[in-house]
């Protein structure tokens, strides 16, 4: 096992495996960085430092700088997934969806069914995610649920840097559009990771710990958070059953069900508001599926109904925190 | 151009099945059998003959909300295409795609599309592919003079030119976009050929009521893109005989404006015009093709109105690939 962080870990998996596969392509806004300019091609090497040396060794015909224009980003992907390559595209900041929808929603998730599942999609997209840098309500969006929502495509949230490399190899050797989410607090984070091929599966979730008095169901950056909520509580004794969910579609039911039918207790951490999300989604799926086994309430932490704020004290005010988790944890505890 | 007696009387066979197919479902759309929206390509028949003749099957089009002409054009199975309009389980795409979404990947006909300016990208995609393959093939993207509006449209133009990808645009201009026209609509002087040559692209403009004008300017658009010149745009001054979809009283329209279209500006009658005044063809060899093309269509609804209908079972078959 080497150590890596989650950074390392994509760059090093996108390297293998267009090393691979001479059909991997990836396009996006500076993944190369650099054209055009005195400093030349690769001055940057990908905004986020997850493409460097990708040009150097792939060239300019796999490696694509494109200009600020994500609609054409993902439109590209889709109609060179149709034509028989698996493009990764990057999108800078998954809030820029709203920019590249269409060509998401209405046109990559619906190929196969819309073409009488005659044809695949195999592309992926990365898209760069989440609160905790102040970059204010149009850079920090947590858009998984959204994209949940549709069917057709997978979505994607490694946690940790074995996932990473697990999870990115899944996307990119499957034929399903992936929408690849990278939390940009994450990049940092270091672990292990297998060597060789790795693979991991979709829609199996991955257990954190095992405590037996709580299920608590997170995913992304909430499952670092939820860590620290379940540390808290264990100093009282309190055993937190806890879920990373790794993929919210497809969504591992089962897990989650097993784990409520023990512990009878569930609250989901979700970094987005709260109507129509993630959240609500597994409290009502819990709630129809489990309702016998249920001894409180789902309790559904989340950001409140609301853009994310820029000031520093707003921004962890806006954000899930681990003392907001560990306080859901007690209340569906003290619940009788 | 050169087209020899079997190249004309396949692009006049292509032609009129277009036509034919599209004049019958205007009369069968009435009978209230085929749900949905609509939208006939007849009157456009000589640019998506004058260019996908000039493919080949390697080569990818995506199409527009207006797709039949294209599918036809590209090599789709006309009786599939009636089956899926008619939203039969044989359908090219099992009742899943009906007019608007119809699609055959086998011939390189990447789609129809339900978003007006959805396809322009995704023809730079296929044009990206095509590149790396390094076998000289093309995406090409049909789009409408709404579609020129569109940003998608100009982003992929742009993506187009700064990759130097061998895309090509093909704008048909038919002059309304749904119910407006592109007097009103189309800013730079109703010129979207210039558009194109804007973001540094040679673009070609012809006349595309004309089966040979169209087919030429092509010819050499195609022969500087498969030379590695990048994309290249071409528009086509086209017109639309049926409304923007089926059920559209075209209110909007010039008197006598239609009468004087289908009197002048017929491709199909410009066509017989020509190969017969040139001695290329005969009347009576084009009149048999009439004839094979009536009998294709009278068997092609039948065959779908028999057709029977997707098992519900199967509505959420094919979403994936694999999911677990």
């Amino acid at each position: 096992m080497a150590i890596m962080n989650i950074r390392e870990a994509i760059v090093s998996t996108l390297n293998a495996e267009m090393e691979r596969d001479s059909d991997i392509i990836l396009l996006g806004e500076d993944v190369v960085g650099g054209n055009g300019t005195a400093g030349g091609p690769e001055a940057i090497g990908g905004i986020w430092g997850t493409s460097p040396g990708l040009w150097k060794k792939f060239g300019p015909e796999r490696v694509i700088d494109t200009p600020i224009s994500e609609s054409a980003i993902i439109g590209a992907a889709a109609g060179a997934a149709l034509s028989g390559k698996r493009p990764v595209a990057e999108l800078m900041f998954a809030d820029f969806v709203g920019v590249s929808l269409d060509q998401i929603w209405n046109q990559m998730a619906k190929f196969r069914y819309m073409f009488g599942g005659k044809t695949k999609c195999p592309a992926v997209v990365r898209l760069v995610y989440g609160a905790g840098m102040q970059t204010a309500a149009q850079h920090s969006q947590s858009v998984y649920a959204m994209l949940t929502a549709m069917p057709g495509l997978k979505v994607v949230l490694p946690t940790t840097p074995a996932d990473a490399k697990g999870l990115l190899t899944e996307a990119l050797r499957g034929d399903d559009p992936v929408m690849f989410f990278e939390h940009k607090t994450l990049y940092g984070v270091k672990g292990e990771v297998p060597e060789g091929d790795h693979r991991q599966r979709f829609g199996e979730a991955r257990v954190v710990r095992e405590g037996g008095d709580v299920t608590v169901v997170a995913c992304g950056r909430m499952v670092n958070f939820s860590e620290k909520a379940a540390d808290a509580v264990a100093k009282d004794g309190v055993g937190i059953d806890l879920l990373d969910l790794r993929t919210t579609s497809p969504l591992d039911e089962d897990a989650i069900l097993e784990s409520v039918e023990q512990t009878g207790r569930l609250v989901v951490v979700d970094e987005s508001p709260p109507r129509c999300s993630l959240a609500a989604d597994i409290a009502a799926m819990v709630t129809e599926r489990a309702f016998t086994s249920l001894k409180a309430p789902p309790a559904m932490v989340t950001a409140p109904h609301s853009p994310i704020p820029f000031a520093r004290n707003l921004e962890r005010a806006w954000v899930p925190s681990p003392q907001k988790i560990e306080e859901a944890v007690r209340r569906v505890l003290a619940f009788r | 151009m050169q087209l020899n007696r079997d190249e004309l009387l396949g692009a006049y066979r292509r032609m009129k099945t277009i036509r034919e197919f599209e004049e019958r479902l205007h009369e069968e759309i009435k009978t209230g059998e085929i749900g949905g929206f609509t939208h006939l390509y007849a009157g456009q028949e000589a640019v998506a003959v004058g260019i996908c003749d000039q493919l080949t099957v390697d080569d990818k089009i995506v199409s527009t909300h207006r797709g039949h002409g294209h599918c036809i054009a590209k090599g789709c199975d006309v009786k599939g295409m009636m089956k899926e309009i008619y939203g039969r389980a044989g359908g090219l795409c099992k009742g899943r795609a009906g007019s608007m979404h119809i699609a055959d990947l086998d011939v390189g006909m990447l789609g129809a599309n339900g978003i007006v300016g959805g396809g322009a990208p995704q023809a730079v995609g296929a044009a990206i592919a095509a590149r790396i393959d390094g076998k000289g093939r093309v995406g090409v993207t049909f789009s409408g003079d709404g579609a020129c509006n569109q940003g998608t449209t100009f982003e992929a133009m742009n993506l187009a030119v700064v990759t130097k990808v061998p895309a090509i645009f093909v704008f048909e201009n038919n002059h309304y976009s749904e119910h407006t026209g592109d007097a009103y609509a189309v800013g730079t002087s109703k010129d979207i050929a210039s558009r194109a040559e804007g973001f540094g692209m040679k673009a070609w403009r012809a006349n595309g009521c004309d089966f040979f004008e169209t087919y030429a300017a092509f010819t050499e658009l195609l022969e500087y893109v498969r030379a590695g010149n990048g994309p290249a745009a071409i528009e086509l001054d086209t017109e639309r005989y049926y409304g923007h979809f089926e059920g559209d009283p075209q209110r909007y329209r010039g008197k006598g404006e239609l009468d004087r279209i289908r009197a002048e500006r017929d491709c199909l009658r410009a066509f017989r015009a020509r190969v017969t005044g040139a001695a290329l063809l005969t009347d009576e060899d084009l009149d048999a093709v009439d004839a094979e093309v009536l009998a294709l269509i009278e068997e092609a609804v039948a065959e779908a109105r028999a057709d029977e209908q997707p098992d519900p079972a199967t509505v959420a078959d094919d979403v994936y690939v694999e999911y677990y």
